[in-house]
């Protein structure tokens, strides 16, 4: 990060990981089938970048595992997350970057909501609405820049 | 015998011979460039001198074609380059007076020129004043820059040279020296050249040269190489790597105080950068130098310096450079503690840490917040710089975190707090060891710290325990600072958890931590907490039906006691404690289970690998553990031969398992007396049912143990499986040990090893008879054991009816590992023995997996703790010698044979290092992309952990062949088996990481093919496949790769 660019949030308020999931004896049973449950949902959004900070959206608190519902047989996920602050800029972003995830890692039965925790962002309709909207999401893919931020936001860290 | 310079003397007046003149002429013509080897050859052996050369040279060096001129010149240059070692000082005046004039001449002169003036700097018998009038000359007529590459080359080898064997003269130049180098190098572009020009640049700093008034011109000549940027080209013939000359610049800018005024404004300038890799440059820079500075060569820049540092730690993008920010700012805070105090001057250091405080200190009370870390690592770098730095730290920031610790409430802040100062200490402990200081940092503030540790352990949060525990073993870890009744206090605390606390990290953390107390603290343990846990393993008799304690807190005990016996005081009272629960759960199987009993036996080995080789814990070992171990294994075999109703623990496969490596540790340390006492008395107690030594006297005198009976009795197992306590004994010893009766040990084992029908006893007499023979020295006695082994193995296997085949390969295996360890020749023929029963339709597919257990290392036998005779690389040894034969076998194998040698293959391939499975990769990939369609699940599972890691630096054949392997891969990926998918879309995920432009053209293709996993009825697949779709996504994307 060079000297000059100041964050809009410079010393967020951190919060703890929690750990990697340990694999029970029924997930190394072959036989058995698994369903796809809310902690697995959680587990592959919780480790997306944060666009600004080194952190990830777990440890800013923006998506907690509470705020994920997910309905296996009926092919269905919805998602929240809080924005650190009711001004972020980075709202949209942060929401593509989750939406764009669950997409590459979900099958494609999968419906995907993603919308902002209801009372936690000052546009939070204007975001929303661009978030459901199945032909802005592609038409933004489609813009390189933002693809590369929403790609950086998705690389496993490297540092 | 003739000598040379004699004999050129005498030569000298007469002209030159006319060999000469020919070789002279054919060469200044152009026409034979190697005439100037036999010139000077010549020279060299005495035909004739450089003077009767120079005459010769006479025409040519007068002629007036500048090019003819240079021809000359480099004829004798060359014959200089060979013959400067023989040259008299007279010569050696002369041919400078020459060459020096020469540097005025045409410039198609000066190359040859400079060549020869270089060969001339190495030459010994440089008169006095000559180093000095050539480098007037040099750096008066010649433009360094204005030459080519390899005549800059000449010059800066000649300065080097001169520097060092003339140091003193050139000293006598003074700043001339310096500036002629200054202009001398001043935009030279190659690195190669660079090497040497800063090599020049840092001897005129370090030896003393002066400088004069173009300190700062030197500075800038060099400096404006930094920070480094170089990459080597493609197939970089020289060799010369960025790192190289990120040394060699940081060894000039760093290697003068003098430069301070100049470098640092500079470091602060490149720290702005947005290039990471010229922070890092500049980070470790300013760690360097500032090793040489004292603190008023600092104080201007410490306030820009520190505004950087900070910004690199508290915005940072990197870990490298927050890393080397610390390391720089500890070594600019021990820079500063360095400087002596005056009385009219201000504490530098004190101002410093004042900034660093005043900005650090008050993040540090909002543990939620980002940048409690990066402030306290600030901190914490400073601590550890000297001890004055660590006391004014700690003085500012210890009380104030204490308080702020009583004062929260929540957990989480509070646990930030504990981890902070845990940190705090640890860094500050780094301190103390440079000086010797008898009092710790924190001396001041242990009550408050004690009573903060040990209230946090009170509390029911798990993870404030752990901390809690860290943070007290760190405390422990500080000479001298915890008094007994804190100790006393603490141990109280840990039995309380240990026996309460039903959280698994919880206990784990305790247990380390008494560990470490223990370490330091053993009468505490001895005292308290040993006793404690006997008596919750052993409640009295009237208790014990209703106070039968938790199956986990006897675990913890077991953990516990394994833990804290560290010190020999220790481990005697421990030990017997753990025996008791051995002889207890023999004595009555309720009131031990089966897993107490084997965990119990892996508290004992903990202790025995972990022994100090002192007498008093190996006499510990030796004359009461492993006595008593056998007496008890012994008596539950003999026992539970007549009675069969409550059968005794100690009987079972597990538990002996558990004990072999608890005997095989101790036996393994190399205390040989002790060793030579238990090989005797355990070789007679299984030879000869002697059992005086074991400690229970109610043994019947003579048992036999290794002799078959004549009829089967159905339970002699029980007593032939002993033989692995003797085998975790004798082949445990140090090699200087005999053991005793080794024959007639050796004729029991093999009878055992081919005649019992029970898998522990006869796997273990034939381990036990392998690991004997592995160390038995060369001869004709191991000659005939081999060569009797084999007549018998291959009679037994020969024989498709013998009822002993599974023995006599398990025989024939263990053998043959035992000589593969020692690289014995007689090897070749038990390999050809097992490529054989590849072949075998009963023993085929055992002797595919036979040949992993050959190429792994073994835990109980045969390995280098036990002393074995294990010859390095012996795998590839195995490799290289066999690897042809098995894949002729698998062409010749009929159809249904082929898995068996595929399987032998990826076996041998899984196991071979790294490296080696790159080089070798080549002749066997067509085999092992043929392995994975092979149906066998076996045979695709240990292919695809074979390829997976030579993935990661795949040889230019597998990418030659990816659209194979690809194929191969994704067809994997729908298998029925849950662990090869997972294995093949790991694979599919380490391709990802292949240049981009070799894999880009399967991107559709593997994500087309990984949309099916995400769905698969196992979450290890989704994940996996979650991942490796993630990576391939990425890859050719903006902003991924």
């Amino acid at each position: 990060m060079s000297a000059g660019v100041q964050l809009e949030n410079a010393n967020p308020v951190i919060f703890q990981r929690s750990g990697e999931r340990l694999p029970t004896a029924s997930e190394e049973d072959g036989d058995v089938h698994d369903p796809i449950d809310d902690r697995e949902i959680f587990d592959l959004i919780r480790s997306i970048n944060d666009p600004e900070h080194p952190l990830s959206l777990e440890e800013l608190n923006v998506v907690e595992q509470v705020r994920v519902q997910v309905n296996d047989p009926e092919s269905t996920v919805s998602v929240e997350f809080t924005p650190t602050i009711p001004h972020c800029s980075m709202a949209t972003l942060i929401g593509l970057s989750i939406k764009v995830k669950l997409l590459r890692s979900l099958p494609d039965r999968f419906k995907i909501d993603v919308h902002i925790t209801p009372g936690t962002h000052a546009s939070e309709e204007a975001v929303n609405k661009q978030l459901g909207d199945k032909e802005r999401v592609a038409a933004a893919l489609e813009n390189s820049s933002l693809l590369e931020v929403v790609n950086q936001c998705l690389s496993s860290r490297t540092i | 015998m003739r000598s040379p310079r004699r004999n050129r003397g005498a030569m000298a007046a007469e002209s030159p011979p006319p060999l000469l003149l020919s070789l002279v002429d054919e060469f200044v013509s152009g026409l034979q460039d190697s005439r100037s080897k036999d010139a000077a050859k010549g020279v060299k052996e005495g035909q004739f001198s450089v003077l009767q050369l120079v005459e010769a040279l006479g025409q040519s060096l007068t002629s007036t074609q500048p090019h003819t001129r240079a021809r000359g010149v480099q004829l004798l240059s060359e014959v200089l380059q060979e013959s400067y070692a023989e040259l008299t000082e007279r010569e050696v005046e002369l041919l400078l007076a020459f060459y020096e004039n020469r540097l005025k001449d045409h410039y198609v002169i000066t190359p040859p020129v400079l060549r020869g003036l270089q060969a001339l700097t190495k030459s010994r018998r440089l008169p006095p004043g000559a180093a000095v009038s050539m480098l007037k000359a040099l750096f008066q007529d010649v433009h360094v820059q204005s030459l080519m590459l390899a005549e800059r080359a000449c010059v800066y080898n000649m300065l080097i040279n001169l520097m060092e064997s003339r140091e003193d003269e050139l000293k006598g130049l003074g700043a001339d020296f310096v500036f002629g180098f200054v202009q001398s190098m001043d935009g030279e572009r190659d690195p190669r050249n660079l090497l040497l020009a800063f090599q020049i640049a840092r001897n005129i700093l370090l030896r003393g040269y002066n400088l004069g008034k173009f300190t700062e011109e030197l500075f800038e000549v060099t400096s404006c190489y930094f920070p480094i940027d170089f990459s080597p080209p493609p197939n970089d013939p020289h060799g010369i790597t960025k790192e190289e000359l990120i040394q060699a610049l940081r060894a000039v800018l760093t290697g003068t105080p003098k430069f301070a005024e100049f470098l640092l404004p500079l470091i602060i300038e490149k720290l702005d950068s947005d290039v990471q890799s010229s922070k890092l440059d500049a980070l470790q820079t300013l760690a360097a130098c500032v090793r040489q500075y004292e603190d008023k060569d600092l104080v201007d820049f410490l306030e820009g310096l520190w505004s950087s540092l900070r910004r690199e730690v508290f915005q940072t993008s990197s870990e490298k450079i927050e890393s080397a920010a610390l390391a720089a700012l500890t070594a600019l805070t021990s820079c500063l503690s360095r400087s002596v105090l005056k009385s009219d001057s201000e504490d530098s250091l004190s101002t410093f840490l004042d900034l660093v405080l005043k900005d650090c200190k008050h993040h540090l009370f909002e543990p939620d917040l980002k940048l409690v870390w990066p402030s306290a690592k600030l901190l914490q770098a400073a601590c550890s710089a000297s001890y004055r730095a660590g006391h004014l730290i700690t003085a500012a920031v210890m009380p104030p975190l204490v308080e702020q610790y009583n004062s929260r409430t929540q957990c989480s802040h509070r646990r930030t707090l504990l981890e902070v100062e845990q940190r705090f200490i640890q860094s500050a402990a780094a301190s103390c060891q440079s000086v010797d200081q008898d009092e710790s940092l924190f001396s001041a503030y242990k009550d408050s710290l004690c009573s903060m540790v040990f209230s946090a352990l009170s509390e029911s949060n798990s993870s404030l325990q752990i901390t809690a525990a860290s943070l007290l073993t760190s405390l422990a870890q500080q000479t001298g600072l915890l008094s007994d009744s804190d100790i006393d206090l603490a141990v109280d605390h840990l039995t309380r958890l240990l026996l309460t606390d039903e959280d698994e990290s919880v206990s784990l953390a305790v247990v380390e931590c008494a560990g470490a107390l223990a370490e330091r603290h053993p009468a505490a343990f001895i005292n308290k907490l040993i006793p404690t846990l006997k008596k919750e393993m052993f409640p009295d008799q009237r208790e014990a039906s209703e106070l039968r304690s938790h199956d986990a807190v006897r675990q913890r005990c077991l953990s516990a006691l394994a833990a804290v016996s560290v010190q020999a005081s220790v481990v005697q009272e421990s030990a017997p404690v753990l025996l008791d629960v051995l002889s207890s759960a023999h004595a009555d199987p309720t009131c031990f289970s089966t897993d107490e009993v084997v965990h119990a036996c892996l508290s004992l080995q903990k202790i025995a690998e972990r022994l100090r080789d002192d007498e008093e814990t190996s006499r510990c070992f030796h004359d009461v553990v492993i006595p008593r171990l056998l007496s008890l294994a012994l008596q539950a075999a003999l026992q539970s031969e007549g009675s069969c109703g409550r059968r005794s623990p100690l009987v079972e496969e597990a538990v002996l398992s558990a004990m072999v490596p608890v005997i095989s540790a101790a036996c393994s340390r190399p205390q040989t007396t002790f060793a030579e006492q238990t090989a005797s008395r355990v070789v007679s107690l299984f030879l000869d049912g002697d059992v005086s030594f074991l400690p229970d006297n109610s043994l019947p005198s003579r048992v036999s143990l290794l002799q078959q009976q004549q009829q089967e009795d159905e339970n002699s197992w029980r007593r032939s499986q002993l033989v692995c306590l003797l085998m975790a004994c004798v082949c445990s010893f140090p090699r200087s040990v005999e053991v005793p009766q080794e024959e007639r040990l050796l004729s029991a084992l093999e009878e055992l090893s081919c005649s019992c029908s029970h898998p522990l006893s006869y796997t273990s007499a034939a381990k036990c008879f392998a690991g004997l023979l592995n160390k038995k020295p060369e001869g004709t006695d191991l000659d005939g054991w081999i060569q009797r082994t084999v007549k018998r193995v291959s009679g037994e296997l020969d024989r498709p009816s013998s009822s002993c085949r599974l023995q006599a390969f398990s025989l024939l295996i263990w053998v043959a590992k035992a000589l593969l360890l020692r690289y014995h020749p007689s090897f070749s023929a038990l390999t050809d023995k097992l490529f054989s029963l590849l072949h075998d339709a009963d023993l085929g597919p055992m002797a595919a997996d036979g040949f992993s257990l050959l190429m792994s290392d073994s835990t109980d036998v045969l390995n280098r703790g036990c002393h074995a005779d294990v010859r390095i690389m012996y795998r590839q040894r195995f490799f290289s010698e066999n690897s042809a034969k098995l894949v002729q076998g698998f062409n010749a194998a009929p159809k249904e044979k082929k898995p068996n040698f595929l399987k032998a293959l990826s076996n041998i391939v899984n196991k071979l290092p790294k490296q080696v499975q790159v080089s070798e990769l080549p002749a066997l990939l067509s085999l092992l992309l043929e392995a994975l369609t092979c149906p066998d699940e076996g045979v695709q599972l240990s292919t695809l952990s074979c390829l997976e890691p030579v993935l990661v630096t795949p040889p230019q054949v597998l990418i030659q062949q990816l659209e194979a392997l690809v194929s191969r891969l994704l067809a994997l990926v729908g298998s029925p088996s849950m662990k090869i998918r997972i294995a093949s879309i790991r694979c599919v995920l380490a391709l990802s990481h292949l240049p981009s432009h070799e894999v880009l053209p399967f991107r559709a293709r593997v994500l087309r093919a990984l949309a099916p996993p995400l769905d698969d009825r196992k979450r290890l697949v989704r994940r996996e496949a979650v991942q490796a779709r993630g990576e391939w996504f990425l890859l050719g994307s903006p902003g991924g790769r």
